[in-house]
């Protein structure tokens, strides 16, 4: 069960009801437009923030820049993940046909290069496959089914229409009252702080 | 035609479709200043969304009912005739002594095929930044995985005694002996399970941020669970974003040299042996062209009714259809190119039997297949080049069965009269499909359709999270034209889309 209420300077708060000593854990503020969320996102970024993010329906261009956010490391990943599959899809054909069992077909060698590219091609594709994928859930620490911003009603709408900025609670600048002045000035149309 | 469109109407009621009607707008009109809008109507992220959504959160429509209980009791014919054939062993089908590859061949390579339009939207047309792909992505996607499963279901009622289809992985038999990995057929296990992996992430991934939108939205408590568990607990996050971006892209990047790789390895299974009419060093090509030209047909087999039920004409709009329709007829060329050019290299290369062959395939005793493939896939799509044929739906959709049927007899004119008449006259014979044969076939289309259906019923239709940036970019691009036709009041423009 959620409480709402209302302060004097517009920001609500979301209090779980059965937290006994609640605690600010994120703040969110809402946008309209992404234009509004880009002058935003620049804005606090400018401030020094470190555990904060933005939320949008669609990946807006350019927000990047504006917040910041360095170049990921997912190639490399990948990168690795089409070596494994590669070498990993040689070495297998190479040991089953020619080691393990070594089974001769028609007098041709037992293991060659070019009869064994098709297989270890498309191993090559499936590992990387893997690693995009498995990648970009561990550095997105996906899944992770619950997060604080399910708690507001406002934020379902950050994955249909609303932009949103979120800051963590355990920011080292995190402060309700200053922080909540500071988006309001950067234009949120709503602020909300939710405690657990 | 009018008439023909009244008889049709009470299909498209209303009613049946839950009221979703949206009018036909056209927007496939050439203007080099300005580029055409790819979402037409009055729509925001807001409209697009609840459109979208609604597909799912709405209840079902008689008309929804109607095709996936059809769909499903076609798939029943399946539950019959393959413990049938597992019990009584492939004698209940027409294969004979020269003919060993008989539907289950024809029917694994024409929806191996069929899948490969999905990735190739998806993919490459994805790096080459044609953004008309995000209304039709996912649904395209769907029926990849769809008609994949439908394809893998080939080999492994093939091999006769399914309990042993377990030797096409790379597991040791009874005897601790590995597959063969010098054979086509073992590349194929390769090509068709990496690919059917790499779509599904594929496909999985692109819907994680509508499964969250889908989640958000949700009222009912099972919805919240089940969307909730498949979002993975997506916040839209640009963090995130990042990621998912660059791994997108990745998975683009190596989805398309898989795309092509696949039907080229489907195609080995032909061109490595020694069979005339087989023997070919243009079947990789040729089978990809095919592939992609079948595929695009079953997409638009599958949307032109899908955009009508679900209202969805604005989005996927009449220019996206036109699109379509332009490479179904390139494709369409391509394989009568590579008809034609089989045909020269029989003749070019002198060898007798590879010139029997193909006099064989177009004047014997298959000749009424062969003339079937021809006209669908060759001449029938020669009517887009007319733009008001191209942009009609009821021609769309009837070039687009066309071709589904003359691709079919394309897997079923190469694997049949090479191997009906190969090298050993004393070895002829013609071969014809029994009872359970065509029962598996239409089983087939039954699970396809079902699939279908359930994926319009559950999951997001259209790729939201991209369209959306598709009206953000045409927001923006509608406020710069404006600013520069009228300098004094020009507003910032608003990309709020």
């Amino acid at each position: 069960m959620e409480s709402q209420m209302n302060s004097s300077n517009g920001v609500e708060t979301i209090t779980a009801e059965t937290a006994i000593d609640p605690k600010p854990v994120l703040m969110l503020a809402e946008f309209a437009t992404a234009d509004g969320l880009m002058e935003a996102a620049a804005g606090v970024r400018d401030k020094g923030f470190k555990l904060w993010d933005c939320h949008t329906p669609y990946p807006v261009h350019g927000l990047d820049a504006a917040m910041g956010v360095k170049p990921t490391l997912l190639p490399w990943i990948v990168l690795c993940g089409g070596f494994f599959g590669f070498s990993g899809g040689l070495l297998m054909q190479g040991w089953m046909n020619a080691i393990d069992y070594p089974f001769l077909i028609s007098g041709k060698p037992f293991f060659s290069i070019p009869a064994s590219i098709p297989v270890a091609f498309e191993m090559t594709i499936l590992f990387s496959a893997f690693a995009s994928f498995g990648g970009m859930l561990l550095l997105n620490g996906l899944p992770r089914l619950y997060r604080p911003h399910f708690r507001s009603d406002r934020f379902r709408r950050a994955t249909a229409d609303r932009f949103f900025i979120s800051i963590d609670g355990r920011d080292r600048q995190f402060d309700v009252d200053s922080n909540s002045r500071l988006l309001q000035e950067l234009g949120a149309s709503a602020v909300e702080v939710i405690e657990e | 035609m009018k008439r023909l469109l009244e008889t049709l109407s009470p299909i498209v009621r209303p009613e049946l479709t839950g009221g979703a009607e949206s009018p036909e707008i056209d927007n496939t009109a050439y203007s080099p200043d300005s580029r055409t809008p790819l979402i037409t109507g009055d729509n925001d992220n807001t409209t697009i969304t609840d459109k979208v959504c609604g597909i799912v959160e709405n209840k079902p429509t008689i008309g929804w009912w109607g095709f996936f209980l059809l769909a499903f009791s076609v798939l029943g014919l399946l539950g019959v005739f393959i413990p049938f054939l597992i019990f009584w062993g492939v004698g209940t089908w027409g294969v004979n002594n020269p003919v060993g590859w008989g539907y289950a061949i024809v029917n694994f390579v024409f929806w191996v095929g069929i899948g490969h339009a999905g990735t190739l939207i998806s993919a490459i047309l994805f790096l080459f930044r044609q953004k008309w792909r995000t209304s039709i992505n996912r649904a395209a996607e769907a029926m990849t995985i769809f008609a994949v499963i439908c394809a893998g279901m080939f080999p492994g009622i093939h091999v006769g005694r399914a309990w042993f289809a377990y030797w096409m992985f790379p597991l040791p038999n009874q005897m601790e002996l590995w597959p063969n990995f010098r054979s086509p057929l073992v590349w194929d296990v390769f090509a068709v399970g990496t690919y059917f992996t790499v779509s599904l992430l594929f496909w999985y991934m692109g819907m994680i941020p509508d499964l969250a939108t889908l989640r958000d939205r949700a009222k009912h408590a099972v919805r919240k669970v089940a969307y909730g568990a498949l979002s993975l607990g997506w916040t839209g996050s640009n963090r995130q974003w990042h990621v998912y971006e660059r791994s997108y892209l990745l998975l683009a990047a190596l989805a398309t040299p898989l795309v092509l790789s696949v039907h080229s390895v489907v195609s080995f299974d032909f061109a490595v042996s020694q069979i005339p009419g087989w023997h070919t060093t243009i079947f990789p090509p040729y089978f990809v062209a095919g592939a992609i030209f079948s595929g695009f047909a079953m997409v638009m087999t599958l949307l032109v009714p899908a955009r009508q039920f679900f209202g969805l004409k604005d989005v996927i709009t009449l220019k996206h259809l036109e699109n379509m329709n332009k490479i179904i007829m390139l494709t369409g060329m391509l394989v009568g190119y590579a008809y034609s050019q089989e045909f020269f290299m029989a003749w070019y290369g002198g060898v007798k039997v590879e010139k029997f062959a193909f006099i064989n395939r177009a004047f014997g005793q298959y000749a009424w297949a062969y003339w079937i493939m021809v006209s669908c896939n060759v001449l029938s799509p020669q009517i887009f080049w007319f733009k008001k044929m191209r942009t009609n739906i009821w021609v769309m959709f009837v070039v687009s069965i066309f071709v589904n049927i003359g691709m079919w007899f394309e897997r079923f004119v190469i694997t049949v009269t090479s191997l009906a008449n190969e090298f050993t006259t004393s070895a002829w014979d013609y071969y014809s499909p029994k009872l359970a044969d065509v029962m598996i076939l239409l089983g087939a289309f039954g699970l396809f359709f079902t699939l279908f259906a359930l994926f319009c019923r559950f999951l997001p239709f259209i790729a939201m999270s991209e369209v959306r940036g598709v009206l953000a970019e045409q927001a923006q691009a509608k406020a710069r034209a404006q600013q520069q036709s009228s300098p004094e009041s020009a507003a910032k423009p608003a990309a709020e889309s």
